[in-house]
C-alpha cells in the first residue's frame, strides 16, 4: 500500500497539486491522507497516523512548497508522528526500508533557483532538510517530483507531470510488492 | 370535608392531571386545554367526582396568585417602572377598545347599559392564567410580544379593583352598603395596598433572614407560603384582586437576597395550583345551561371574542407589537378572565344582570377559556399556510442561501447563522419567535415564523433544496421530531444538530443526523483548558490535552454508538446516567495511563532529532 501525505491548506484552490492528486488517488493500492481535512485545528491524531504508516510500502509527500520548506501542518506531522522510539532511536523502526517520494510544487519558475535569480540557490539546496528527514527516519529516498512555476505552467505540463507521478507509483507499487 | 374525602379529591385531580395533559401536550393542544378537559371529566357534567367546583375554583385561585408573586419577583420597580407607559397607555387603550366594542355589542343584544357596561369591562378582561400559561409553553415571554401582552394583563389587574366597586354604584337595587360603602371599600383597599407594601418592603427580608439562620428548610417553604397566603387574604378581604397584592409583594421583594430561594420554594406549588385551577374552570362549564340554550350561549362565546379579537389587531399595532404578532396577540388575549367570574357573581348579588344572564355570561367566560388553544392552533395553521402561499421573491440570493436552514433561532442557532453570514453565505431560518424578524431580513436571512415540527412549513422554508439542515432547537423532543421529519421527506439534506446531552447524542445519531455537537461540551473543555492554564499548564500543552481529551470522548461515543441502536438500551443509558459518568470516568483513566506507558508526554520527551 501506498500513503499518500497532503498537505494543501486549500485544496480546491490549487490546481497543479488537485490536477497531481486527481491522477493517482484511484489507483486501488493509493490512501490519501488529506492533513489539512484531517486536523483542521491542528490537533493530529498521533496514533491514527502511525497506524495508518505500518501497512504502508511506501509514503508519498505532497504539498507546495512553502518558504522553502514543507506547509506548516506536515512540520507538525513530522514533530508529533515521527516520534522517537517509533521513527528513529531505540526500537524506532516503523518506518525502516518504506520507499518515500517527494512531490511537491513551487510558485516560482526555476531559473528563479539559482544564485542570481530571486530565491538566491539552485533548488537543490533546499532539498537537504526534507531529505535528511526522510533518511533518519531509516526510509529509501526516491529521486523527488518537482513541478515549478505552478502558477503559471499550462495545463499539458501539468498532465505530462500526472502521468509520469501516476507512472512512478505505479514503479513503486511494483518494486515493493503493493501492486495487486 | 373530612380527612379520606380530601385524600380522594386529590387522588381524582392528580390522575385527571396526570391522564389529560400529556395527551393534549402530544397531540399539540397545550397543556391549559388538557387540564381544562381534565376539569370537564372529573366535574358534576363528567364522572361526578367531583360535585362543588365553585370552592375548588376560589382554592385554586391561588395559583394564579403564586404566578403573580413570581413574575413580580422577576421585577424590580426600578423595571416596573420602565414599563409604566406600556401598562398604562397600552392597558388602557386594549381596556377601552374592547369593553367599548363588546359594550356596543350587549346593547344590541338589548340589556340595559348599566349591565352591558359592567359586562363588556368584564369581559375585557383576559385571563392571566390562561396568557401566561401559554406565552410561557410557547417561550413567548422574553419578545416583544411577550411583554406588550404582560403589561396589558398588569393594567386589567389594576382594574379590576375599581370594576368590583363599580358593580354597586351601578345596581338599580343598591347592595348592602350602596355608594358610601363602595368608598369605604377604597379606602380599605388602599389601605390593604399600604400594609402589603410595609410588608413586603420592611418586614419580610429581616424575618426571611432570621428563618434562613435557623436553616430549617420547610420554615423557609412554610414562610413563603405563609406570606403569599397572607397578602392574599389581606387584599381579598380588602376587596383587591388577590393576585395584585401579590403582584405588588413579588415586586417589592425583587432586590432581596433570597429571591430565588423563594422562587424555587414556590414554583412547583405554582405548577400544581394553576393545573387545579384550570382543572376548576373546566369543571364549572355547566353544560346543563349549554344544552339548554346552546345558541345563545355559542353565540355569547363567539360574539364576544369576535368582537374583542377585533379590538385587540387594532390596538395591537398602536401599542408595540410587531406586524407578523398582532393576529396572535388577539387570538391569545381574546378569552374571558377568571376576574370575570368574580364581576359576574358581584352582579348576581347586586341583581345587575337581568335573567340567566349571569349564568350565561360566566359559562361564555369559561368555554373561550377553553378556546384560547383551539384558536392558537387555528391562528398557528393560518401563519404556516400563508407563508408556505407567499411567493418567493425572485431574489437570486435566496438560492444561494438556500442551502442552508437553521430550525431554531435561539443561542444556539443565532451563532451558526452569524458565522454563516460572517461567511458570506446567507440562510434560511425558521423559529416560532418572531422578535428580530426585520433585523434578519435586514441582512439577508429569509425567515418563518412558526412550529419548526411542520412538515408544510419546513417544505416553504425550502427544505427540499437545503444541503444542510441545522437543527438548533432547544426542546429534545421538538428536536428529535424535526430530524425525523428530515429524514422522512427531505433525505437529501445533511444534518446538522445540537444535542442536549449524551443520551440525546445518541438519539439524534441513531435517528439520522449526520453531525452531533454536544451544545456544552466545547466550552466544558474550553475552561478545562483554562484551568490547566491556570495550574501553571503551559498554554500550548493545555490545548493539546484538550484536544486529546475532545478526540477520546468523540471516539468514545461513536464507538458506543452501535451498542445503542435499540431504544430500551438507551432509555436505560439515560435512565443511569450517573453510573454512565462514572464509566465515563474510569474510561479517561485508563486513557491517561495508556499515554503515559506510551510516554509521549512523561519521561521519554522527545529529545533532538539531529
Amino acid at each position: 500500500m501506498i500513503v499518500i501525505l497532503y498537505a494543501h491548506p486549500y485544496p480546491d484552490r490549487s490546481r497543479a497539486n488537485r490536477a497531481l492528486l486527481r491522477s493517482v488517488e484511484d489507483l486501488p493500492y493509493v490512501s490519501v491522507r488529506s492533513l489539512y481535512d484531517l486536523y483542521p485545528d491542528f490537533a493530529i491524531d498521533v496514533e491514527a497516523e502511525q497506524r495508518a504508516l505500518a501497512d504502508a510500502s511506501a509514503v508519498v509527500l505532497q504539498h507546495p512548497m512553502y518558504w522553502y520548506s514543507v506547509p506548516g501542518l506536515l512540520k507538525l506531522w513530522f514533530d508529533k508522528v515521527l516520534a522517537r522510539g517509533w521513527a528513529y532511536g531505540d526500537g524506532g523502526d516503523a518506518l525502516a526500508d518504506k520507499r518515500c517520494l517527494w512531490v511537491t510544487t513551487t510558485g516560482a519558475p526555476e531559473s528563479g533557483f539559482s544564485p542570481e535569480g530571486m530565491h538566491g540557490h539552485s533548488f537543490h539546496a533546499f532539498v537537504p532538510a526534507i531529505e535528511q528527514t526522510v533518511r533518519f527516519c531509516k526510509m529509501r529516498w526516491e529521486e523527488p517530483l518537482v513541478l515549478h512555476g505552478a502558477h503559471r505552467v499550462d495545463d499539458e505540463r501539468i498532465a505530462e507531470l500526472a502521468r509520469s507521478y501516476r507512472a512512478r507509483l505505479e514503479a513503486l507499487a511494483g518494486a515493493t510488492g503493493g501492486a495487486p | 370535608m373530612s380527612d379520606s374525602s380530601m385524600l380522594v379529591d386529590a387522588v381524582v385531580y392528580l390522575g385527571a392531571a396526570v391522564l389529560c395533559v400529556p395527551i393534549a401536550k402530544r397531540l399539540r393542544l397545550g397543556s391549559v386545554l388538557g387540564y381544562l378537559i381534565a376539569g370537564c371529566l372529573i366535574g358534576p357534567f363528567g364522572l361526578r367526582f367531583v360535585q362543588d367546583p365553585a370552592s375548588t375554583l376560589h382554592f385554586a385561585e391561588i395559583g394564579v396568585v403564586l404566578m403573580l408573586f413570581l413574575i413580580g419577583l422577576e421585577l424590580d420597580p426600578k423595571h416596573l417602572w420602565t414599563m409604566r407607559r406600556a401598562v398604562f397607555v397600552g392597558g388602557a387603550a386594549q381596556m377601552a377598545a374592547c369593553a367599548a366594542a363588546i359594550f356596543a355589542g350587549l346593547l344590541a343584544c338589548g340589556l340595559p347599559w348599566q349591565a352591558a357596561l359592567v359586562a363588556g369591562l368584564a369581559l375585557a378582561l383576559s385571563s392571566t392564567a390562561v396568557c401566561m400559561q401559554t406565552m410561557a409553553e410557547r417561550n413567548l415571554l422574553p419578545t416583544a410580544l411577550g411583554r406588550t401582552s404582560f403589561a396589558v394583563l398588569l393594567f386589567q389587574d389594576i382594574t379590576a379593583i375599581p370594576l368590583v366597586a363599580l358593580v354597586p354604584l351601578l345596581a338599580d337595587a343598591p347592595a348592602e352598603g350602596g355608594s358610601s360603602g363602595s368608598a369605604v371599600g377604597l379606602l380599605r383597599g388602599v389601605g390593604a395596598v399600604v400594609a402589603v407594601f410595609v410588608i413586603g418592603r420592611f418586614v419580610t427580608n429581616p424575618v426571611l433572614r432570621v428563618i434562613a439562620r435557623t436553616g430549617l428548610r420547610e420554615v423557609f417553604t412554610a414562610f413563603t407560603l405563609l406570606l403569599v397566603l397572607g397578602v392574599a387574604e389581606l387584599m381579598s378581604r380588602a376587596g383587591v384582586s388577590m393576585a395584585l397584592g401579590a403582584f405588588l409583594a413579588g415586586v417589592l421583594l425583587a432586590g432581596s437576597e433570597y429571591r430565588h430561594a423563594l422562587e424555587t420554594d414556590l414554583e412547583p406549588f405554582k405548577g400544581l395550583l394553576m393545573g387545579l385551577f384550570f382543572i376548576a374552570v373546566g369543571m364549572s362549564i355547566d353544560f346543563a345551561l349549554l344544552a339548554d340554550r346552546p345558541l345563545a350561549v355559542l353565540g355569547l362565546v363567539l360574539g364576544f371574542q369576535l368582537l374583542k379579537a377585533a379590538a385587540l389587531r387594532l390596538v395591537a399595532g398602536p401599542i408595540g407589537v410587531g406586524s407578523r404578532q398582532r393576529w396572535l396577540f388577539a387570538a391569545m388575549l381574546a378569552q374571558g378572565g377568571e376576574f370575570a367570574f368574580v364581576v359576574f357573581g358581584v352582579a348576581r348579588t347586586a341583581s345587575l344582570l337581568p335573567g340567566q344572564w349571569d349564568s350565561l355570561l360566566t359559562l361564555a367566560v369559561a368555554l373561550s377559556m377553553a378556546l384560547t388553544p383551539i384558536l392558537l392552533i387555528v391562528h398557528d395553521r393560518a401563519l404556516a399556510r400563508a407563508a408556505a402561499a407567499t411567493p418567493r421573491e425572485p431574489d437570486t440570493i435566496e438560492d444561494q442561501g438556500g442551502g442552508v436552514l437553521i430550525a431554531g433561532f435561539g443561542r444556539v442557532g443565532q451563532i451558526v447563522g452569524r458565522l454563516l453570514l460572517a461567511s458570506g453565505k446567507t440562510a434560511t431560518i425558521l423559529d416560532h419567535d418572531p422578535d428580530q424578524i426585520e433585523m434578519l431580513k435586514r441582512f439577508g436571512f429569509r425567515v418563518f415564523y412558526g412550529d419548526v415540527t411542520r412538515v408544510d412549513l419546513l417544505e416553504a422554508a425550502g427544505a427540499a433544496r437545503a444541503k444542510v439542515i441545522v437543527v438548533a432547537v432547544d426542546e429534545i423532543e421538538t428536536s428529535l421530531e424535526v430530524i425525523d421529519l428530515a429524514r422522512e421527506h427531505f433525505p437529501k439534506a445533511r444534518l446538522v444538530a445540537r444535542a442536549r446531552n449524551v443520551p440525546h447524542y445518541f438519539e439524534l445519531r441513531t435517528r439520522g443526523a449526520d453531525i452531533v455537537e454536544r451544545e456544552t461540551f466545547e466550552s466544558a473543555l474550553q475552561l478545562g483548558r483554562r484551568t490547566l492554564e491556570a495550574l501553571g499548564v503551559r498554554a500550548h500543552e493545555a490545548r493539546e490535552r484538550a484536544d486529546a481529551f475532545r478526540r477520546h470522548n468523540k471516539k468514545m461515543l461513536e464507538d458506543l454508538l452501535p451498542h445503542m441502536q435499540d431504544e430500551a438500551q438507551r432509555v436505560a443509558l439515560a435512565r443511569s446516567a450517573r453510573d454512565e459518568l462514572e464509566r465515563q470516568f474510569e474510561r479517561d483513566r485508563a486513557e491517561l495511563e495508556r499515554e503515559h506507558g506510551h510516554g509521549w508526554h512523561a519521561e521519554r520527551e522527545r529529545s533532538d532529532a539531529s
